[in-house]
């Protein structure tokens, strides 16, 4: 069971979470210029890390919003928590240490 | 189930050092690795094969699934694909002169809303269609098939009816695959532990052999078979897969007197049950929703098929917990596998089982060896080639794949 810290509730069991899988997944900028290949690509890949790992989570039983978690994915150990501040197409990724 | 289980012999098969060459290297010594060792020799003759292990032989999701056997999908891709593997189920125990306790005592899925009637009767028309042996039973029916089941009306979710697949079953999961291991090494196949793959061979776009904490083996062709790690490995060729690895979990009672008399699989109230040989009633529910490697699982889903379990058998109040334990399950967007060749040349792959690919075993072998074998894949799986994901053709089975993921 995962104690999560919501960035505005606080620390709840993770039952009150909603996941919503790989975080900084940004929405294709030249949609209609993608291959049938880069819009397989975007729509079912998805980093399979075995290490830190920054996700989404949704506070779905409490204040509803979401935000971004780096977790390990061995130990489940939460190593940060990120209001959510959605990436841009084109502008880098934060460093998941 | 009067039966014993069957003396361990103390040899099944040979430890080699890992020789510097071979014509197939299987990355994982799982059910579907062995299985994929054995067929490649059986059915085509090649044996100058290696099978590598990380751990130990079959201490990964094969040690740690609940050992239903069923071929009720609703696809037909998947229906033809898991009835090839119960058909071969059914002649295997004879063919690798093993008792591994296969026992046909059939599957009920239960249907506790108009919904799950109607899928159920329409996966039972779909499966007939199929060449697949399904029945529907009304609630009488499944009170006399499996007379522990609650089918009072005065539950939350009663039970309004259920498939039977008569010829599904359960089979000792550690003995499939010793008898798979042990006919495999027979026909020469090294049988390599303690043996981790920790990059490839490369030369240009082909690849052509692995590395391995034994030292570098060549090998005329790569296929992976390593479940919840696939995509570790391929991410060591820069292949990027449609792969997500989440835990799933099971559980045993203690030693019950036999009570159970079939499997019984719930999507709505959401657990499965069947009784081992020995007498733990096996139980799993679904994956956790988050990714993960940790080979464990969260609490609160044993509470919740706990929950699930005595609303449909209160007759199992007061059994303990004995074990729980978890397994990395790979699940595809579509639940469907992914078995075929890859954009890399010589690298084969056979991968996204989810909560499922212990039933798959004998199959997933066969058409998995006659890929790597000819190169191209068998009918049985051509349908399940990585290009789906590109071309859009899913084969979308989250509904009979009986797990929600």
């Amino acid at each position: 069971m995962l104690l999560i810290a919501c960035p505005w509730c606080g620390e709840r069991d993770e039952l009150e979470f909603h996941y919503g899988g790989q975080a900084h997944v940004a929405y294709p900028a030249d949609p209609e210029g993608l291959s049938d290949g880069e819009w397989g690509e975007y729509l079912f890949v998805r980093d399979n890390t075995k290490g830190p790992f920054a996700e989404r989570w949704s506070h779905a039983a409490g204040c509803r919003r979401w935000f971004n978690v780096v977790r390990h994915t061995v130990t489940h150990e939460i190593l940060a928590v990120q209001s959510n501040r959605p990436v841009a197409a084109g502008q880098p990724k934060p460093v998941i240490a | 189930m009067s039966h014993q289980l069957p003396e361990h012999p103390d040899w099944l098969w040979r430890t080699p050092d890992p020789k510097r060459s071979y014509d197939v290297v299987i990355v994982g010594a799982g059910g579907h690795g062995l299985a994929t060792a054995y067929y490649l020799a059986r059915n085509h003759g090649i044996t100058n094969v290696a099978v590598l292990e990380r751990g130990w032989l079959a201490g990964g999701n094969m040690a740690r699934n609940t050992t239903i056997i069923r071929s009720n999908y609703l696809c037909e891709e998947s229906a033809a694909l898991y009835e090839h593997a119960l058909k071969l189920w059914e002649v295997l125990p004879q063919e690798l002169e093993y008792d591994f306790l296969f026992s046909q005592r059939g599957v009920l899925n239960l249907a506790h809303t108009l919904q799950d009637v109607r899928e159920g009767t329409r996966r039972v028309n779909a499966n007939r269609l199929g060449g697949v042996d399904a029945e529907w039973l009304d609630t009488d029916q499944v009170r006399e098939f499996c007379p522990i089941v609650n089918t009072s009306p005065d539950v939350r979710y009663p039970v309004l009816g259920a498939t039977l697949q008569p010829r599904a079953g359960i089979a000792k999961h550690d003995h499939v695959a010793w008898a798979l291991a042990r006919k495999a090494d027979e026909y020469g196949v090294d049988l390599i532990q303690g043996c981790e793959v920790t990059g490839f061979l490369r030369d240009g776009d082909r690849v052509v052999g692995v590395r391995t904490s034994r030292g570098p083996i060549s090998a005329g062709r790569v296929a992976l078979a390593a479940a919840g790690h696939s995509s570790v490995l391929a991410d060591l060729a820069g292949l990027r897969l449609p792969v997500q690895s989440h835990p799933l979990q099971a559980l045993v009672s203690e030693l019950l007197e036999p009570v159970h008399p079939t499997v019984v699989m719930s999507n709505h109230v959401h657990v499965y049950v069947s009784q081992a040989h020995k007498g733990e009633l096996v139980m799993g529910a679904g994956v956790d929703s988050y990714n993960g490697y940790g080979q464990r699982g969260s609490f609160h889903q044993i509470e919740h098929q706990m929950a699930a379990a005595l609303e449909l058998f209160p007759i199992f109040a007061r059994a303990h917990v004995l074990r729980t334990w978890g397994g990395i399950v790979d699940v595809t967007p579509d639940a469907s596998p992914i078995i075929g060749p890859t954009p890399i040349e010589n690298l084969y792959l056979n991968c996204g089982w989810g909560t499922g690919g212990f039933k798959a075993t004998p199959s997933s072998g066969w058409v998995y060896a006659h890929t790597i074998a000819t190169g191209e894949p068998h009918p049985l799986n051509a349908p399940f080639a990585l290009e789906r994901f590109t071309t859009g053709a899913l084969i979308d089975e989250h509904g009979a794949a009986a797990v929600a993921h």
